[in-house]
């Protein structure tokens, strides 16, 4: 498991939710503990022919078949250079099955209280609105909460299409 | 409920699966005293347990069919099949009883008194009179007392007393022990017993104290785990395969060995004999029979074959469906066999076996065969496919439309099927469990279904394959071969018509398409064990679908898990599943019918692009002379001889060069020249071969690269090409040929060719051409064309008849006769009585003889175009001074 859920255990529940942050190009992310089944490395991909750009491919998990997101692509962004091995993936389970969003890096786990997510710029680009859940000021930087669930679904807006990281 | 009622509820169930077929034996061979006995004990037992646990209901009506058995036990009753009917259908009571019985825990409240006073009836009433005396010999009144039971028997009842004596009685092979029917019978264990006898059929009951029951979701989740232990195991074998001189190498080997025993052994308890699937198919067949008035025999080959139960259960409801439009479609009428020198009784055999890790399932009929005729109207009727295109198509093309969505061959809805939703159902059902449908049927002498099914769900034998640097698996169901095509020593090569890939494969061309293609991977460099020059062609079959897929390499065949795809991915239908190899990767399993459709959607684009640009096509059957030549390339061309006027060779400095275009001198004019590959392609030296066309006063000729041959052939157009100049491609003498659409370039040649035509007769002559093959349809409307007539060219009677109803008038009719000379002449008789169409020249087309004209002016050759041209000159001269 990862360290993500085993801080989680131990905290008092009305103190706010637990954020792991995690950044994907240069931006800072934080998805809810409560959503992420667990935080593993990649070892190789299989990529998946006529699929949405943002599926990085299918990955074995301990037998378990996983399909990966690159969380990149889902938002806009140039696809990751050099492949996806040795990659760091948030695990998510939905309906019985596995996914993992491929970001660049994990890093701690933060304790964020709701009053201090501002909602979304109206400025924000569509695909990014989509999947934030609002903005949280950290002392030197911006942090946006991702829904993990949106992140997995196919991007909504008809404008907000892979045109451009494809 | 409590456990003695499920027990005996299950127990029941069981029995009255045995007892239908063994009443139907029963009902073909009344002698046989071990089935009656054999029915007779199950009856039996079913009344004593319901007698034991206070079902009134069920006691009584099985009392009832107990009493019309003895009779028949003891032949004071003849049996007939009315009676066999009343007791089958006491046993459909039953069964209702019981299913109610199962839901609520309780006997249903209901009246049978019909139904037991028709048992009764039928074993009293219609007994012979020796029977009558019979019954007293048990007590002096006329009511008699059971002491056994301590009240008064009911009419026909036997006592229990007598029913031992009368199973001790009993002869046949059956041999009874004495303690065999303990009365009363009390509890289905004991009344197992009995079944210690040697028959075979029956020896099952012996092992009962030897099996269990478990529960089916039980085993499923066993099956499960073992085919993870066993995708663990072959993850270990790879690593260790890795490791020089590993400690782990031995016990890992023995784990391997105890995987695959384990592996076998579940998927064993999870195997049935196919029969299991195939029990209510006799009584179906009986009762269709008697309701449809057909002598139908079904035999059964084959039912111990066995296959997964989960396959069995999904396979039953499609094969009584199939089994009872046999009945329905298949079997004629006794009368109509009798006539066609059949035997009134028809045969279905139902067939079963193994082939290469799958189970072929047959159900044949001797009856009429699909009519093609009709399901050819059909489909064109439901718009599933344009009258031309069903010209093209083979029989068993045809045929194939009864798996169609909402296709129904019957002329009228009966009780059993013909309510349309029959064959498309069954085809995705079979599909649905990753199996195949397909049938080969000859009008007049019967049809023959097979399905082709894996053995089990839950592990697929694939073949792994590998293109552009991805490994992807093919479902060996529909892997027909594999062949190696291009590479040194190969024989096989692959061609190409237009951009369209093709293979020769067995005379027969076989259409091609890449996976790379398929699945879009790009143009990167081909994996790197590839030959160059060489390409592997996995040889598929979905349906009556023939097709290559070109692959890089072949790689390997595994047993795989299909591992159902995420719900993000499900909307790819080039993919089943994914599933984890041996070394741990994933790798994507390919949906040979996704794979399917890709090919089809080629070959549709293809058909609409030439039903627009009104080019195209093809014909079955017809022989025609071709001359062969090539133009642009070693892909042999063709172009009918009819066509040609001339061959010249002619010196390349006689070709000149005048406004921008090839022309040469002949016979004392300045003619066109195109060159069929190009204007780039002509001869630089030496001399060119042309081929010379004229009408009337136009020429032009068409300069080729080389004149191969004159070949006499029938012409079997087989793909449609996207090119103009192309009518589309033919195996012509073993050579992939592409046949040449000469209209096109005469059109090209003289720019003015039809408006040149058309001004020397003013008005245009409207000339309206029947014909059913579309390639003498495309052939001649240009031919007519070019001599100054306004063509339409319709493909059938009917389409003619519409055009009649639109108002159109026409100078000239020419009908062709070859296809269906009757309908001709009716068409044209009915012409010939027509207000309107009556004054037009009507000539009938022939094939190769010239039949008597009846109601036609004349009669004229297709292939021999002067004379067509001339017979309609002089008919509508004729027609003129006639006016």
């Amino acid at each position: 498991m990862s360290t993500a859920s085993a801080s989680a255990s131990g905290a008092p529940a009305d103190a706010g939710d637990l954020f792991l942050t995690f950044e994907i190009d240069g931006g800072l992310f934080g998805a809810r503990v409560s959503d992420v089944h667990d935080v593993f490395a990649i070892q190789s991909t299989t990529p998946v022919p006529l699929a949405r750009p943002d599926v990085a491919g299918l990955l074995n998990l301990r037998g378990r078949i996983v399909t990966a997101i690159d969380s990149r692509v889902r938002l806009g962004h140039p696809r990751r250079q050099g492949g996806y091995q040795g990659a760091m993936a948030i695990g998510v389970e939905r309906d019985g099955e596995s996914y993992g969003l491929i970001v660049d890096r994990v890093s701690e786990v933060l304790r964020l209280e709701p009053g201090r997510f501002e909602d979304n710029p109206v400025n924000l680009d569509a695909r990014w609105r989509e999947v934030s859940r609002g903005v949280c000021q950290l002392h030197d930087r911006l942090l946006v909460a991702i829904d993990i669930d949106r992140m997995i679904d196919a991007p909504a807006a008809a404008d907000a299409g892979f045109g451009a990281a494809a | 409920m409590d456990d003695i009622l499920s027990e005996f509820l299950t127990e029941t169930a069981e029995n009255l699966e045995t007892i239908e077929p063994e009443l139907l034996r029963f009902e073909q061979d009344p002698n046989d005293a071990a089935t009656l006995n054999n029915i007779f004990r199950l009856v039996h037992t079913i009344k004593g347990t319901c007698g034991f646990l206070g079902l009134a209901r069920l006691e009584a009506v099985a009392h009832a069919g107990e009493t019309l058995l003895g009779k028949f036990r003891d032949r004071t009753l003849a049996v007939t099949p009315e009676a066999v009917s009343t007791i089958l259908r006491s046993i459909d009571r039953i069964k209702e009883i019981l299913a109610d019985l199962e839901a609520t825990g309780e006997e249903p409240a209901g009246d049978d008194g019909a139904l037991i006073g028709e048992l009764e009836a039928a074993a009293e009433g219609h007994a012979p009179a020796a029977a009558v005396p019979e019954a007293p010999k048990v007590g002096p009144n006329g009511e008699k007392w059971d002491a056994d039971q301590g009240r008064f028997l009911r009419p026909g009842e036997v006592s229990l007393a007598d029913l031992e004596a009368a199973f001790r009685a009993a002869d046949g092979p059956v041999e009874d022990n004495p303690e065999a029917a303990p009365p009363p019978a009390p509890a289905p264990a004991m009344l197992r017993a009995p079944d210690t006898d040697d028959d075979e059929a029956r020896g099952a009951g012996s092992l009962a104290t030897q099996s269990i029951r478990v529960n089916v979701e039980v085993l499923e989740q066993l099956m499960t785990m073992v085919s993870e232990l066993v995708l663990t195991r072959n993850q270990l074998l790879q690593m260790v395969r890795n490791m020089e001189n590993s400690e782990f190498k031995v016990p890992l080997q023995r784990l391997s060995t105890i995987t695959a025993e384990l592996q076998d052994r579940v998927m064993k308890t999870r195997m049935q004999p196919i029969g299991n699937a195939w029990k209510k198919l006799p009584r179906i067949v009986r009762d269709a029979s008697r309701d449809l008035g057909k002598k139908i025999e079904l035999r059964m080959e084959g039912e111990a074959t066995e296959l997964d139960r989960q396959v069995s259960e999904l396979i039953r409801d499609p094969l009584t469906h199939m089994i009872r439009n046999s009945c329905d479609h298949g079997v004629e009428r006794p009368e109509d066999r009798v006539a066609r020198g059949k035997p009134p009784q028809g045969t279905i055999t139902l067939r079963a076996f193994h082939e290469g890790g799958h189970i072929i399932i047959q159900i044949e009929d001797d009856g009429a065969g699909l009519p093609v005729a009709r399901i050819r109207e059909k489909a064109i009727g439901k718009g599933l496919v344009t009258a031309s295109e069903a010209a093209q198509m083979t029989d068993a093309q045809i045929q194939r439309f009864i798996f169609a969505p909402g296709f129904s061959t019957a002329a009228k809805v009966t009780n059993l099927s013909g309510r349309g939703v029959g064959m498309d159902v069954v085809k995705t059902n079979v599909e649905l469990i990753g199996g195949q449908i397909d049938l080969t049927s000859t009008e007049g002498f019967g049809t023959v279904f097979t399905i082709k099914i894996p053995l089990t769900l839950a592990i697929v034998s694939a073949m792994i394959v590998g293109s552009r640097g991805g490994r992807f698996a093919i479902p060996q169901i529909a892997v027909l071969e594999l062949v190696r095509a291009g590479g040194p020593g190969s024989e096989t090569r692959i061609e190409r018509v237009n951009r369209t890939r093709v293979m020769r494969l067995r005379d027969r061309l076989l259409p091609l398409v890449d996976i790379a293609d398929v699945l879009d991977l790009g143009t990167d460099a081909r994996a790197e064990g590839a030959e160059p020059g060489m390409e592997y062609v996995v040889v598929m079959q979905v349906g009556g679908n023939r097709f290559g897929l070109m692959v890089d390499e072949v790689l390997d065949t595994e047993e795989i898990v299909v591992k159902p795809l995420s719900s993000l991915l499900k909307g790819i239908t080039t993919f089943t599943g994914s599933t984890i190899l041996g070394d741990g990767s994933v790798i994507m399993i390919v949906d040979p019918t996704g794979i399917a459709a890709h090919v089809g959607e080629i070959d549709q684009t293809a058909d609409e692009r030439a039903a627009t640009a009104d080019t195209g096509t093809d014909t079955a059957g017809a022989a025609v002379s071709m001359l062969m030549f090539e133009a642009g390339g070693r892909e042999p061309k063709a172009v009918p001889l009819s066509l040609v006027t001339r061959i010249e060779d002619t010196p390349v400095e006689r070709l000149e060069r005048a406004n921008g275009r090839a022309v040469m001198q002949y016979r004392g004019e300045l003619v066109p020249v195109i060159h069929a590959a190009g204007d780039f392609a002509f001869a630089a030296e030496g001399s060119q071969p042309i081929l010379m066309f004229s009408q009337g006063a136009r020429t032009m000729g068409l300069a080729v690269d080389r004149i191969l041959d004159i070949v006499h052939d029938r012409l079997d157009i087989e793909l449609v090409a996207h090119t103009p100049g192309i009518l589309g491609a033919a195996v012509i003498k073993g050579r992939a040929t592409e046949v040449v659409d000469v209209g096109h370039f005469l059109q090209q040649g003289h720019d003015d060719w039809f408006e040149a035509a058309t001004r020397e007769r003013a008005p245009p002559r409207r000339v309206l051409l029947v014909e059913t093959n579309p390639f003498f349809r495309n052939l001649l409307a240009p031919l007519l064309q070019a001599a100054g007539y306004q063509v339409t060219a319709v493909e059938s009677t009917e389409a003619a008849w519409r055009l009649h109803a639109r108002g159109e008038n026409f100078d000239a009719i020419l009908a062709d006769t070859e296809g269906d000379p009757a309908a001709a002449e009716t068409f044209a008789s009915r012409l010939s009585e027509d207000t309107r169409w009556s004054g037009a020249a009507c000539l009938a087309l022939t094939g190769g003889t010239l039949p008597t004209p009846g109601s036609f002016a004349d009669a004229v050759r297709k292939s021999d175009r002067h004379g067509l041209l001339a017979a309609l000159d002089y008919a509508l001269k004729n027609r003129g001074e006639a006016a």
